[in-house]
């Protein structure tokens, strides 16, 4: 046992937590306020699908259905999707650049409660007076016309996740700029980071539009400005392309680290170097750039002209170019590989099809002429569930499955595993696939019900049941996570006996202070070479000395704190004398406590070398 | 070299803002968040050039009656003269010469101050003699937004460096802070260049109609 491992009661766990800046403890509740959500966006997406189980059906209501809706894809998209990839992002990269942790560690901290707390915030709505109602793109003529304070729990929640979110992004690009190990180059860096460290650019530079964006349906709704409401001057496509601007991006910000994830996966239990690894990277970078000049394919049929929607159509099919490079990449990874199919490896042969067809839906879409008669139908649905569940989610099932022992130090049962992705996958192509004919059929997206004789009963109802297979999946896998727990059977560095990585030369979970000397990276797939010479662990790269850790924290949690408390300020003043005071008061909070961080000395503290070299098993193995 | 090194006039590296690793993460990282700040800034540009003059009646000014030269080009004149003094500033932290350094980050401030002292009254002067107001008008919740939004960076920038002033003026520069002011400074500089946009696109623009 290490001389700072010590056994806490609860409350000290707790304290911990919440004061953290370890990049591995935030990955942690990262995952779990992200698991969180996926669930209750899951249930969100039951509903949705039992009341469109049979036609003419009364399960909710016309009103309830559109909060559900709504909730279903802002949670999924926000509070969901992209913590869980944070999750693994945290957990994961500093390991695989070698890094002692992240570049702002603090910051790390103040990313995560920002997300919380915005996440919170956003779903208080269904207990004080109701849930957003227009939609997860909450365009803006819609938007403003809603009653009650759905809208603004939106607009304010968004914009305190998304602030972390943007916190998030600044942290990864610094930490793979600046924290690499030794010989760790740009070209020798893992998949996974390269996709993060793409990924985190994107964040950086489409989350201010958002920002901008919400910024004006708050003012809009109340302050009293005119940004969108025409008869003062306004524009309301001012928001649908502000928003799209953001969203567009979005998009590959989620699909990336995916694809990421699966390069790593697929190399591994291929038992092969990535093929064709400079192409993947340049596709990854190419997509990034292509990503921001896309928006306005979501907008095709708000009237900008044919010469506009020429030039979007075209550089939309043009991403299909990169993203067919990654493809063929990894089918020739596999091609002539020692294929071994542990679960994650599964959801990553399952990917690749799935996605391709999620791929070819999209092109179909970029048509703009095409895209009259699909839009806003069912095969938009179709559409994007296959890029976003057959790409992303199908990543951190995959992804959960593969670092778990990492994050955890013990292995999820392979058996359930396996279980889980079957049901998931038969699910998901049941729920799905029949959409695209539904759309097809002319059944329009985002409706409450349907009419009986029109030959939508049959695509309906299965689609139900499809849902019900991935309710039943995600059980089995929270099933086997609780039981690994209970069962805790710790395993070493390397579980999957095949790790490439850098993150697979280091104990798992690994110290808290990650390497005790950073590593000697001699090539890609950095531990595998080692490996290959009969080296059971890295060279390290300096000798032993002190490491300078930073300290915990209870500001960041502070911060988030006081936007949440002033967010509810700024609703209630239209409605209530008490607002006012409470917003100024949650700002306060927030500006005397980046005061407070701003005037106290934080040196951290070192550990120091003596504490180290009996701490032979631990950090040891570089 | 570490951050709570007790440092000389003779161990003061070149670039006391880059010469810790934390210091260097600090840099690179405040250069990513102007990036983004740019991303912000550019949106509500295209907002304000999409709703310019964008008005309900015909009886609500426009933005060639509104806006005077004299007043602006003193702000501008304010404003640009206060980055030169910021970079006098960090001349002079580079050189570890910390009196030196509060007294051209003193005139900043003031220079600040004076600048967004005049905006109030700008604002002011709008609203009370010509009735545009954020409510009034599309144009109007533009215009304010647009130039409000670099307004609250100058009162923040303000706020900002006055804090750090205060803070160290009793222990003079570190390896510790001095990466804190030079990326207050650079915060400062941002502010400027959106400022010589908003003068160019706003007034500049705005005033031949």
């Amino acid at each position: 046992m290490s001389t700072y491992a010590q056994k806490k009661g609860v409350g000290a766990v707790i304290w911990d937590y919440l004061t953290t800046v370890d990049h591995k403890k935030i990955a942690i509740l990262y995952l779990i306020a992200g698991g969180f959500f996926f669930i209750l966006g899951g249930l969100e997406a039951m509903v949705i699908r039992i009341q469109l189980a049979i036609p003419d059906n009364n399960f909710v209501s016309a009103g309830f259905y559109n909060e559900v809706l709504t909730m279903h894809g802002t949670t999924m998209i926000f509070l969901a999707a992209m913590p869980l990839l944070f999750a693994f992002m945290n957990a994961i990269v500093p390991l695989q650049i070698g890094a002692r942790d992240v570049a702002f560690p603090f910051l790390n901290s103040l990313g995560f409660w920002l997300f919380f707390f915005g996440g919170v915030f956003l779903n208080l709505s269904w207990f004080l007076g109701g849930a957003p109602d227009a939609g997860w793109t909450s365009y803006a003529s819609l938007s403003l016309a809603s009653e009650g304070h759905g809208i603004d729990f939106y607009a304010l929640g968004l914009q305190i996740s998304g602030a972390g979110t943007l916190i998030a992004g600044i942290n990864f690009l610094v930490t793979i700029i600046n924290m690499r190990a030794p010989g760790m180059t740009y070209m020798r860096m893992p998949l996974f980071t390269w996709t993060t460290f793409v990924a985190s650019a994107l964040i950086l530079f489409a989350f201010p539009a958002l920002t901008v964006g919400l910024f004006f349906m708050m003012f809009d709704r109340l302050f009293g400005s005119n940004f969108f409401d025409h008869t003062m001057g306004g524009n309301t496509v001012i928001w649908e392309h502000l928003f799209w601007i953001f969203g567009h991006p979005e998009v590959y910000i989620l699909v990336l680290p995916a694809f990421g994830i699966f390069s790593d996966i697929i190399s591994t239990f291929s038992r092969k170097r990535l093929f064709g690894y400079s192409s993947m990277v340049f596709a990854t970078v190419l997509i990034g750039f292509l990503g921001f000049m896309v928006w306005a394919h979501h907008m095709f049929t708000t009237g900008l002209g044919p010469i506009a929607n020429a030039i979007f159509a075209v550089a939309t099919m043009a991403i299909a170019v990169p993203t067919g490079i990654k493809i063929f990449n990894w089918l020739f990874t596999m091609w002539g590989g020692s294929i071994k199919f542990t679960t994650p490896m599964m959801y990553a042969v399952a990917f690749v099809p799935s996605f391709v067809a999620g791929g070819v839906t999209g092109v179909m879409l970029a048509v703009a002429a095409a895209d009259y008669q699909y839009h806003d139908t069912y095969f938009v649905v179709a559409h994007f569930h296959y890029v976003i569940i057959g790409g992303v989610v199908l990543s951190l099932l995959a992804g959960t499955h593969y670092y778990w022992p990492k994050m955890f130090g013990t292995m999820l049962d392979e058996f359930l595993g396996k279980i889980t992705f079957w049901l998931f996958l038969i699910g998901f192509h049941l729920t799905f696939f029949i959409q695209h004919f539904l759309g097809l059929m002319g059944m329009p997206r985002r409706i409450f019900t349907f009419l009986p004789n029109q030959g939508l009963e049959i695509g309906n109802l299965v689609s139900t049941i499809g849902a019900f297979f991935m309710a039943v999946a995600v059980i089995v896998l929270l099933w086997n996570i609780v039981i690994t727990s209970v069962k805790n059977v710790k395993v070493g560095n390397d579980p999957w006996g095949d790790g490439r990585t850098l993150e697979w030369a280091i104990s798992s979970p690994p110290p808290f202070y990650n390497f005790k000397q950073l590593p000697l990276v001699r090539g890609l797939d950095a531990y595998w070479i080692e490996k290959m010479e009969g080296k059971k662990e890295m060279t390290p790269a300096e000798p032993l000395g002190d490491i300078h850790m930073p300290n915990s924290s209870f500001i960041p949690f502070m911060i988030s704190l006081g936007l949440f408390i002033a967010a509810f300020g700024a609703m209630y003043r239209v409605d209530y004398a008490w607002g006012l005071p409470v917003l100024v008061v949650g700002m306060a909070i927030t500006l005397l406590s980046m005061l407070v961080r701003s005037i106290k000395d934080d040196h951290g503290f070192h550990i120091h070398k003596e504490d180290l070299i009996d701490d032979k098993d631990k950090g040891g193995k570089a | 070299m570490h951050a709570e090194e007790k440092m000389t006039n003779e161990t003061w590296p070149a670039s006391p803002e880059k010469a810790t690793l934390e210091a260097k993460n600090k840099f690179l990282g405040f250069w990513f968040f102007l990036g983004g700040e740019t991303v912000l800034f550019a949106s509500l540009f295209a907002t304000y050039l999409a709703l310019k003059d964008k008005v309900p009646t015909g009886d609500h000014y426009l933005a060639k009656d509104l806006f005077e030269m004299p007043l602006v080009f003193l702000m501008t004149m304010l404003l640009l003269t206060s980055s030169l003094t910021s970079v006098y500033a960090m001349y002079h932290m580079k050189n570890f010469a910390f009196k030196k350094m509060q007294l051209w980050l003193g005139i900043t401030v003031l220079l600040g101050l004076t600048f967004l002292g005049l905006e109030i009254y700008e604002f002011n002067h709008y609203v009370h003699e010509y009735n545009h107001t954020f409510t009034s008008s599309a144009f109007g919740s533009a215009f304010y937004t647009l130039v409000g939004f670099h307004g609250a960076h100058v009162a923040f920038g303000l706020l900002w460096i006055i804090s750090l002033m205060i803070r160290n003026a009793k222990r003079g520069l570190s390896l510790y802070n001095a990466p804190k002011f030079y990326v207050a400074s650079l915060y400062w500089h941002f502010i400027d260049v959106v400022w010589v946009f908003i003068f160019t696109v706003v007034y500049l623009m705005g005033m031949v109609g």
